[in-house]
């Protein structure tokens, strides 16, 4: 198929796309070709932009520069409806369905068939929907409503709306993430079939296996830009793996070697139904310890359950030798557990507080006398927090929300200095924070370490990962694939755990 | 696998399915029918006409049902209009005050021009209804805010520009002309005009949510806002749009006052939008959009209607019939929680197979 092809007949083409949101680069150079006919990978860490790419095509954001073609022809769609309208179909990570209507309407909404009298002909729209699912080969009730519907069959349906659309380009983003095996292979089919009928597919996944089983070619992305585009049977694994993380490391993480002590926090045989399961690890004082895999595999979800956010169903939590009550995080705190959430401007902050008040938030019975707060004793308390961790701000009385990235995520992790913690969880500690000032949480991650107090941190960024713990465990799907010692951790064997191709990382 | 001791419906596996599907299709139609929510609310109806009747044996006589019909026909209009906002997510509080404009409209204007058509009135109050309900419909839509605040200021600015307009004048029955007043005294087979009206309002609003396309856009949006707009779905103007039509029913329900009521003036409608909102959530309407009928808004609002007359017939003191109103809106409300709660949890055991 593919030599038939001349570069001039891409059904799709995006070439130098980039988009800004604010300050933050979201895409630097999108490049994506499509052939019709072919099946072609786009793959990269998270964060690497594919999902702002993803919207570029599907007219929800609308590039700040760059050549973009549908069919030869130069578009640029403002909105949706537009990217729609000239063939352009787009199932996302997690499927936008309507959980009030039916499947039926789910699939046609918009474009019902209507009957003589002008109306919609429900009739009509559920002959065309149980059609469409004969031809898929799975009995859906079209006339159930979407609510409820496991991930596959949403999946299923967003796929029958692109068949019905008699879409030329279909764009999928991550659909196997949530599929058992012999989903997958259904899916395949239907997207094999697609491809045979000439439409062009765009494949998002983190599984190489499937990624290699499927495509035609490969596409790979990194920090926002465009790497290479291979024939999927030239290259390896190995190769695709190397280009996805392949950057130089450098003395970007001023890792302090610190004295390991006795264990603090133990976690065993910790699960959740349809969340993680079994998960078993410990970190000692003095010991950073990373969770690392892609975005959805749990990580975030195994730290909230240890805080007390979300309730587990089996398992047990222990912190220096005490079984922690779960579904408490006041019972966390009390205990010594502090947590700096992924989002902080939501979860770690309060926007609109003073710097000083952010800070003593865990403090505020200690700095209490008959109940009131003092505000003298609260600036005091938060002065000495922010000078320990060189917190920028023009006064102690502005509201958190001037400070830039860097300096909220300082007075988040103030707060929790505060309470003395023997544990320290941190979910993403810099992201979305300047290349200038991630070093310096870097170091003040490293440095709370050499004061003996355990870390776990959560990454989804390899160099991070690579740079700041000394032991690493991936997660993949709710599961634990491989524990790694610092001296073994690379970013491929992270990642092929991360993908859980588990033999090769055992290689 | 770790779930072995947990029921486990997708876990099921494909072949087992197909044979599930086919008894899935037979049952729809009824289980459709059963799970629909203006069931609860009609059959809830029935049960409190037929309690009350036998009872008090003139709770059901000609004219009693005539006044139960009357009472009801002005709230059923305006259940109607606030529920397609609501479906989409969105509420307008400002119907009391807006109710309130128009019929004092409507009192000027045959005050001030005593031969003017009656139809011309009744357009009037739409178009005047259709503007300040744009004017919700408009703020809503590009200011972002939340549309319980924006309304909830129009709701006093509307109420005080009524307040500045009318002053201390009312405008009576006896200042319009007859054959207006005679819509809410006339009867068509036993029901009366104004009713009729009623009807029709809810039977043509029901069948544009119902089998119109950009009816079915409004369910999508307060289904799931994000992903219509993702889908490309035209957003703030179909709110908009909403809004716009909010305010031409309530706008009819204006006029409509003024022929039924002696007196129009500065407090008309006032706290009403209270009435109107709990007739839509009895109704069925579920107040985070993408569910419920106008049928069920309707019917809900003649339920609440008909409690109030009929706690009245079987003597119930007065104060008790506010609590008895406010105790269904509690009770429809955990009803859908409850059911909505149990959704979720099926979803996530059902979606846990693989881990």
């Amino acid at each position: 198929m593919a030599e038939q092809q001349a570069p001039g007949e891409s059904v799709l083409s995006l070439v130098g796309a980039a988009k800004s949101f604010g300050p933050v680069v979201a895409l630097a150079d999108g490049t994506i070709d499509i052939r019709p006919g072919e099946i072609h990978a786009l793959v990269g860490e998270n964060g690497a932009g594919k999902s702002t790419l993803v919207k570029i095509l599907a007219g929800v954001h609308q590039p700040d520069s760059g050549d973009f073609r549908v069919a030869g022809e130069l578009v640029s769609f403002k909105s949706p409806a537009e990217s729609k309208a000239v063939g352009v179909s787009v199932i996302y990570q997690e499927p936008t369905l309507f959980p009030d209507l039916t499947v039926a309407e789910n699939i046609f909404i918009g474009r019902q068939p209507k009957g003589r009298s002008g109306l919609i002909s429900r009739r009509e729209m559920r002959r065309q929907a149980r059609e469409l699912f004969a031809r898929l080969g799975v009995p859906i009730d079209p006339d159930r409503v979407a609510e409820g519907l496991s991930i596959a069959d949403q999946q299923i349906i967003e796929i029958a709306k692109a068949i019905s659309l008699d879409a030329k380009v279909l764009v999928m983003d991550e659909p196997t993430a949530a599929l058992s095996g012999v989903e997958v292979e259904r899916l395949f089919g239907v997207a094999r079939g697609l491809r045979d009928k000439g439409a062009g597919i765009l494949f998002i996944s983190h599984r190489f296996d499937e990624v290699f089983d499927l495509t035609d070619r490969i596409t790979v992305m990194r920090d926002g830009r465009y790497i290479s585009t291979h024939d999927t049977h030239t290259v390896t694994i190995d190769e695709i793996v190397r280009e996805m993380v392949g950057r130089e490391l450098g003395a970007l993480f001023p890792k302090v070697e610190a004295p390991i002590g006795d264990t603090v926090l133990k976690v065993s045989g910790l699960a959740r139904a349809g969340v993680f399961s079994n998960i078993t690890f410990d970190v000692k004082a003095g010991e950073i310890v990373a969770l690392s895999g892609l975005v959805g595999a749990g990580r975030t979800e195994v730290a909230r359950a240890i805080f007390g956010i979300d309730p587990y169903d089996r398992g047990t939590v222990t912190l220096s030798g005490r079984t922690l009550a779960g579904h408490s995080p006041q019972a966390a705190i009390a205990a010594g557990i502090g947590m700096v959430p992924e989002d902080r401007r939501k979860q770690g902050l309060v926007m609109d507080l003073s710097v000083a008040k952010n800070a003593t938030l865990t403090l505020r019975k200690k700095l209490a006398r008959f109940g009131l707060i003092s505000g003298k004793r609260e600036r005091a308390a938060a002065e000495e927090w922010s000078k320990v961790l060189q917190v920028k701000t023009g006064s102690q009385d502005y509201a958190v929300s001037t400070l830039s990235g860097g300096n909220q995520q300082k007075v988040v992790i103030a707060k929790w200095l505060a309470t003395e913690p023997k544990l320290l969880i941190v979910d993403e500690p810099t992201r979305g924070i300047d290349v200038g000032t991630k070093s310096e949480v870097h170091r003040l991650i490293s440095d709370l370490a050499g004061r003996g107090i355990a870390i776990l941190m959560i990454s989804s960024e390899l160099p991070e990962v690579l740079g700041m713990a000394d032991r690493v465990l991936v997660m993949h799907e709710g599961r634990i694939t491989a524990e790694l010692p610092r001296s073994e951790a690379t970013a491929e064997r992270i990642m092929l755990a991360a993908t859980a191709t588990l033999e090769e990382a055992a290689r | 696998m770790t779930l072995s001791t947990k029921p486990n419906p997708a876990g099921a596996g494909a072949p087992a399915r197909s044979g599930a599907a086919a008894t899935d299709r037979n049952a729809s139609a009824f289980s459709t029918f059963v799970r629909a929510r203006e069931i609860p609310v009609a059959s809830a109806l029935v049960v409190l006409v037929v309690i009350t009747a036998v009872i008090n044996s003139q709770f059901l006589n000609p004219q009693g049902v005539k006044d139960l019909l009357l009472n009801a026909t002005i709230l059923i209009i305006m259940a109607a209009g606030q529920s397609l906002v609501i479906i989409t997510r969105n509420v307008d509080l400002s119907v009391g005050s807006v109710l309130g404009l128009v019929a004092f409209g409507t009192g000027s204007l045959f005050n001030a021009f005593p031969n003017i058509p009656i139809v011309v009135v009744f357009l009037i109050g739409m178009v005047f209804g259709a503007v300040l309900g744009g004017i919700n419909g408009l703020l809503v839509t590009a200011a972002k805010v939340p549309a319980l605040v924006i309304t909830l200021g129009t709701l006093y600015i509307f109420r005080g520009v009524l307040n500045a307009w009318a002053g201390g004048t009312q405008y009576f029955a006896g200042d319009r002309p007859v054959s207006f007043s005679d819509l809410s005294t006339e009867t068509v087979i036993g029901f009366p005009i104004i009713t009729l009206i009623a009807v029709f309002v809810v039977v043509a609003v029901a069948i544009f949510m119902h089998a119109v396309r950009s009816g079915r856009d409004l369910y999508a949006i307060g289904s799931d806002p994000d992903a219509a707009l993702l889908f490309g779905i035209p957003v703030s103007r179909r709110v908009l749009y909403a809004f716009v039509a909010n305010g031409v029913l309530t706008g009819l329900a204006g006029v409509l006052y003024a022929s039924r009521f002696n007196s129009v003036g500065a407090t008309t409608g006032d706290g009403l939008e209270l009435n109107v909102v709990a007739a839509a959530v009895v109704g069925g309407v579920a107040i985070a959009g993408g569910s419920g009928t106008v049928y069920g808004a309707a019917i809900g609002a003649l339920l609440l209607t008909t409690i109030t007359s009929a706690l009245t017939a079987v003597r119930v003191d007065k104060f008790w019939q506010q609590a008895i109103v406010g105790l269904l809106i509690l009770a429809s409300i955990i009803v859908d929680r409850v059911a909505s709660i149990r959704r979720a949890r099926k979803l996530r055991v059902s979606e846990a197979r693989d881990v």
